[in-house]
């Protein structure tokens, strides 16, 4: 990748709160144009670095780039090209969705008639036009997080950062929102994306970052991540007796792993494995194919919170 | 990082205007009930002080006690204007409502926010003590001229108060602990700074003391300014006040980015 190509850059980035390491010699490079995800649990570190590439907490150690402005010392001037979707709305819940995008955009310098301009593909865009002069207090979550997006991009930024773009939504708001975002990577905006959300991280990412405990523990395409790291069937067995159910599979599976109740079973040969569980009528059985989920099972021995 | 605090200053001289925008669209919204309370609580210790107390009083300083106390209502009001705004408003703005948070995405820097609300609160206390100066004027406590002539160390006033209570929220963790500044700080302002009597009628030793104090300051510019009297020392008062509405604003600011900004 040549300079100009890179929408972000991190090397070797540190960062601890008290004796506390929040991120730990994190280095990972998104090009433009692409969707980025940092996947991780709660705690993991997503929010740190992402308020790190705005600059508004600097690292204790490493060098982070953005839009070709080192971060945080000219950060400033990265964000103006920059648009930001944060974990929590802080949307103005007195002000109409209109009067919202009025004020973010003077807040880059932009002249009344210029915020005027863009409003409108603004509010199609977020397929917000009926509200336009509805009071952001009266809007449904997934509406609020629309407007959100909409606002992010008032300043027609290069990049975006999103902090849980999704989360807290109904199924409905977030396919909404996921459409959305394909329609930014069609027009070439380059994603960051922060997510717990493994089918997010799935659908959206062109690749995609696994973290725990602020370290990279796995880093590439979704599909080659799996490919990879599972490579074969899953089946999934909850209730019975686990230790009992371990022993009896464990000559057909290529590896077997147990979080919580369910019992994870990774085959080649799924049929094998389910021919020795027909008839269970205490247990139930779902064969399926592997996804990221299976992922940071294997690399971390245990589940993802949600 | 030793650019730290040098990036949270603020970007330019102008970017502080879309925040006071932002407020001054808030307000809008809720201007005439803001109007009418920012008047009602002056306007009642006016009337209430300075007809219940100026009929026992007299005269004080060669002047009605009404016409005395009217000025000192307007350093008052300023006063108390600026720091509810800065308490209540801006730190609900900070904290609960994140609002600075979504600021802080864009180009502007902490000190920009900081400054637009200052400005704002500054603003707002020009509001209440001209609201004051026109009850005096109309009632006939103060010339309309000598009204017009007190609204920029009116300005200046809510200025100097807004940032130190910026400087308050900037270390408060909740709402709880601004009860302590309101009775510990500003109350005693009133009555050590002349607001109310002359500071003649205190023990030597406070008066010395209060003479350090913001509010005195404001209270000997507006005074002579209301009651058309020549001023002393006006530049070292207007001095004290900028020193007042400066350090606060760079302390909170620096507070700000270890509270924010990590």
């Amino acid at each position: 990748m040549n300079m100009s190509n890179v929408a972000i850059d991190l090397v070797g980035v540190r960062k601890s709160f008290g004796d506390k390491v929040i991120v730990n010699d994190l280095s990972f490079s998104v090009a433009r144009g692409e969707c980025f995800g940092l996947l991780g649990p709660n705690g993991a570190g997503k929010s740190t670095i992402a308020r790190m590439l705005l600059g508004l907490i600097s690292p204790d150690r490493g060098k982070i780039t953005v839009l070709d402005e080192p971060v945080p010392s000219r950060a400033r001037a990265a964000r103006v090209r920059v648009g930001v979707v944060p974990q929590f709305d802080n949307l103005e819940l007195e002000f109409t969705v209109r009067e919202n995008l009025l004020v973010f955009g003077r807040y880059f310098g932009m002249s009344a008639r210029k915020i005027e301009a863009v409003v409108p593909s603004l509010l199609e865009f977020a397929r917000l036009e009926s509200k336009a002069d509805v009071r952001v207090s009266l809007l449904s979550g997934g509406m609020k997080r629309r407007l959100t997006l909409a606002r992010a991009l008032i300043n027609d930024p290069h990049l975006l950062v999103m902090d849980e773009p999704t989360t807290g939504l109904d199924p409905h708001a977030r396919h909404l929102i996921w459409e959305r975002l394909r329609a930014l990577l069609a027009r070439g905006k380059t994603i960051l994306l922060t997510t717990h959300f493994m089918e997010e991280a799935e659908r959206l990412c062109d690749r995609l970052c696994v973290l725990e405990s602020g370290c990279k523990i796995a880093e590439g395409k979704p599909d080659a991540l799996i490919d990879e790291h599972i490579g074969c069937n899953v089946i999934e067995i909850y209730g019975g007796d686990l230790n009992q159910l371990r022993e009896l599979i464990t000559p057909y599976a290529r590896h077997v792993e147990v979080s919580g109740e369910t019992l994870f079973c990774y085959a080649r040969y799924p049929e094998q494995v389910s021919l020795h569980l027909r008839g269970r009528a205490d247990l139930r059985v779902l064969q399926r194919p592997p996804n990221l989920e299976d992922v940071f099972l294997r690399l971390t021995g245990r589940e993802m919170e949600k | 990082m030793n650019d730290g605090y040098a990036s949270v200053m603020p970007a330019n001289a102008y970017n502080w205007t879309a925040v006071w925008r932002r407020n001054y669209l808030a307000w809008r919204k809720v201007a005439l009930a803001s109007l009418l309370g920012n008047l009602a609580d002056p306007i009642t210790n006016l009337f209430g002080l300075g007809f219940g107390l100026g009929l026992i009083v007299g005269r004080v300083e060669g002047t009605s006690y009404i016409a005395f106390l009217a000025a000192g209502m307007v350093a008052v009001s300023a006063m108390t204007s600026a720091t509810f705004e800065t308490l209540y408003a801006a730190f609900a703005r900070m904290d609960v409502k994140r609002t600075w948070e979504g600021i802080l995405f864009t180009q502007l820097t902490l000190g920009d926010i900081v400054l637009g609300e200052l400005v704002w609160a500054a603003s707002k206390s020009v509001l209440a003590g001209a609201a004051i100066g026109i009850v005096a004027a109309t009632l006939g406590y103060a010339s309309w001229t000598s009204v017009l002539c007190a609204v920029p160390t009116v300005a200046l006033t809510g200025l100097v108060f807004a940032s130190l209570a910026m400087v308050v929220i900037s270390l408060a963790p909740t709402y709880d602990y601004f009860v302590f500044y309101q009775s510990l700080v500003l109350t005693p302002m009133v009555f050590l700074c002349g607001a109310v009597f002359p500071t003649s009628q205190l023990p030597d030793s406070f008066q010395h003391f209060a003479g350090w104090l913001p509010l005195a300051h404001s209270v000997d510019l507006i005074r002579p300014v209301m009651l058309e009297r020549g001023a002393d020392s006006t530049a070292m008062h207007v001095g004290a006040l900028c020193v007042y509405a400066v350090l606060p604003f760079f302390a909170s600011t620096a507070l700000f980015r270890r509270r924010l900004l990590r």
